[in-house]
């Protein structure tokens, strides 16, 4: 077990050395900070002098290593707009975020398990039909255009809910359920393949000869071996989860680190921009780390294959 | 035993694949869209009349028959804008799947058949995309080099490889061992010959089912991208961007964000539906693991 969460922490601390740098390297690439922080009619001098004293006429790996040292230790530079650490404007903004993918996930559970149990129960049947069909088009549903359209029926015709904005529970009832449907037909798809694996196993035959309830059979017997798989496909949805989270907070105005990475990006912000992807992109590789060891404790299989 | 004369493969059936023949159904109208615009649109898509902003769609009380689906908030046919934007939404969805997907297949060729070094840094590399927040990327780089549909298309193409890349790669470690790769091995075949001659045409069934998966999320990323104003820029018309403009009327015309979200959703589900359909034909093996 120690080896093992030994290796998955090198790969973690490896993932997040890399993401820094692809960062660092497409920023790098794509624009010249020093002419976003000047007006346009600085004159050449004036941006040559700012690009010397930023350090950005240093070689590509020089600048780099400073700016690794630096994010290490938590520290990506002042915002270009507001006077203040980018590092705190981008965790200021984590919990609202966390908030909604908490909820999101949660609903998405509760949309896609029972779904998928039951359609594995009684498969080809119209409930698993009609549920392969509500994940079908599920998919094909853009998350930002069901949110509006969940704006126009909840919020504007019926008034039952905040437009946007974050302030109680009620205005997070709309963003929520709009990523609980993204993410729910991919587990829902995932929970019945595993359901029906399962339900045709011997155990299974045998549990049921000795009389127990199809509720018992389905959630202690049947389930219990499908939430493995499902716990390392959550993991594993997490960065589509938080891609999900971007889409929903611009939509909704919903005050998160999507929503304000939008901002910054169109403010060219370079810190903060660089800040909010680099905690994502960690986040998401702890998330996976996490998540592999719960695998590995619940499965020994995993442990010491 | 004579070997028997393989059969030729034969389109299917309509029964058990109907929804695979509306899905393409519903591609081919799309395509046809994007292909005639300028002969199905029945108005200019630019042509401005503010006089008759905001109409509504012809089935409404107050709607005409002159705009059918209605005009937007600069009087310009909305009708006319959708089809025109299934133009943005297929261009850029194929050429982005043209790019991703051969750079991709070209480093699941290289990963999967010659192993080694390369394998080990580009298998850490598409694993790296799975933890990658890669829309916040996307947005930031097209935000830096500028928005259009060149640095939209560059980057979808540069950030959508890593998945073939990796299904491919998979793909050829199991067929490099089989034996008509080892005999042609054996015969001395270069591996030029190896790759086009008989792994390549092997992958093709794992690749049309790829390519019908990100298609599909290509049109939904980029009609994402114009909702943030950062795919084409204005006033060409895109679903998403005619999305953004119609959010700010959401109290009053709400008829406005229906239409061309609708027009993405059934584009989509068409490209996935064709795709289930493609994926159950040309691979019954996946059939049954899906089920």
């Amino acid at each position: 077990m120690r080896t093992y969460v030994f290796a998955r922490l090198v790969d973690t601390a490896l993932t997040c050395l890399a993401i820094s740098f692809v960062v660092f390297a497409f920023l790098h690439l794509a624009g010249d900070p020093a002419k976003v922080l000047l007006p346009p009619e600085a004159s050449n001098q004036a941006v040559a002098e700012l690009r010397s004293s930023l350090g950005l006429d240093d070689p590509f790996l020089r600048q780099y290593g400073r700016f690794l040292g630096r994010a290490i230790l938590g520290d990506f530079g002042d915002s270009f707009i507001i006077r203040d650490k980018a590092l705190g404007i981008v965790l200021e903004r984590a919990p609202a975020t966390i908030e909604l993918a908490v909820a999101g996930l949660l609903l998405g559970l509760v949309l896609s398990v029972p779904m998928g149990i039951l359609s594995a129960y009684r498969p080809r049947t119209w409930l698993d039909h009609a549920a392969s069909g509500i994940s079908v088009v599920g998919q094909a549903v853009p998350t930002f255009w069901l949110g509006i359209m969940l704006i126009l029926v909840f919020a504007v015709s019926y008034r039952l809910v905040p437009v946007s904005g974050r302030a109680g529970w009620r205005s997070l009832v709309l963003p929520a359920v709009c990523l609980g449907v993204y993410i729910a037909p991919v587990m829902m798809r995932l929970v019945r393949s595993g359901m029906l694996g399962v339900l045709t196993q011997d155990y299974i035959r045998a549990a049921r000869a000795k009389g127990i309830s199809a509720a018992s059979l389905l959630w202690k017997h049947a389930f219990k071996n499908v939430s493995i798989p499902l716990v390392t496909m959550i993991g594993l949805q997490f960065g589509r989860l938080l891609a999900g989270t971007v889409v929903i907070e611009t939509v909704f105005a919903w005050p998160g680190v999507g929503f304000l990475t939008v901002k910054a990006v169109r403010t060219l912000d370079y810190p903060v921009v660089q800040a909010a992807v680099v905690v994502v992109g960690a986040a998401i590789a702890l998330v996976n780390l996490a998540t592999d060891v719960i695998v590995a404790l619940l499965d020994p299989r995993v442990r010491y294959g | 035993m004579a070997e028997r004369e393989p059969s030729r493969p034969r389109l299917p059936a309509w029964r058990g694949y109907w929804s695979g023949w509306l899905g393409a159904g519903i591609v081919a109208l799309a395509a046809l869209c994007a292909l005639l615009a300028p002969r199905l649109a029945p108005h200019d898509p630019y042509a401005q009349d503010l006089a008759a902003r905001l109409a509504p769609p012809a089935w409404s009380p107050h709607g005409s028959v002159e705009h059918l689906l209605g005009t937007d908030h600069v009087g310009r046919d909305y009708l006319s804008r959708i089809i025109y934007g299934a133009r943005v939404s297929l261009a850029t969805s194929a050429l982005a799947v043209l790019v991703s997907g051969t750079i991709g297949i070209a480093a699941g060729l290289a990963m999967g058949y010659r192993g080694g070094l390369a394998d080990r840094v580009l298998t850490f590399l598409t694993n790296l995309t799975l933890t990658f927040p890669f829309m916040l990327l996307t947005i930031t780089v097209i935000a830096l080099m500028g928005s259009g549909f060149v640095n939209m298309v560059v980057v979808l193409g540069v950030t959508g490889w890593p998945i073939y890349a990796r299904i491919v790669r998979a793909e050829v470690l199991t067929l490099r061992e089989r034996e008509f790769v080892l005999a042609e091995i054996g015969l001395g075949g270069s591996t030029a010959r190896i790759l086009a001659a008989h792994i390549l045409p092997n992958l093709a069934n794992l690749v049309i089912v790829l390519v019908s998966v990100e298609a599909a999320r290509m049109i939904v990323v980029e009609s994402f991208l114009s909702y943030l104003g950062l795919g084409v820029p204005p006033p060409a018309p895109s679903w998403g961007s005619m999305l953004s403009e119609a959010q700010l009327y959401v109290f009053t015309k709400g008829w406005m964000a229906t239409l061309p979200g609708l027009a993405i959703v059934v584009t989509v589900l068409g490209v996935n539906l064709a795709g289930d359909a493609l994926r159950d034909f040309l691979d019954p093996q996946m059939k049954t693991l899906a089920a």
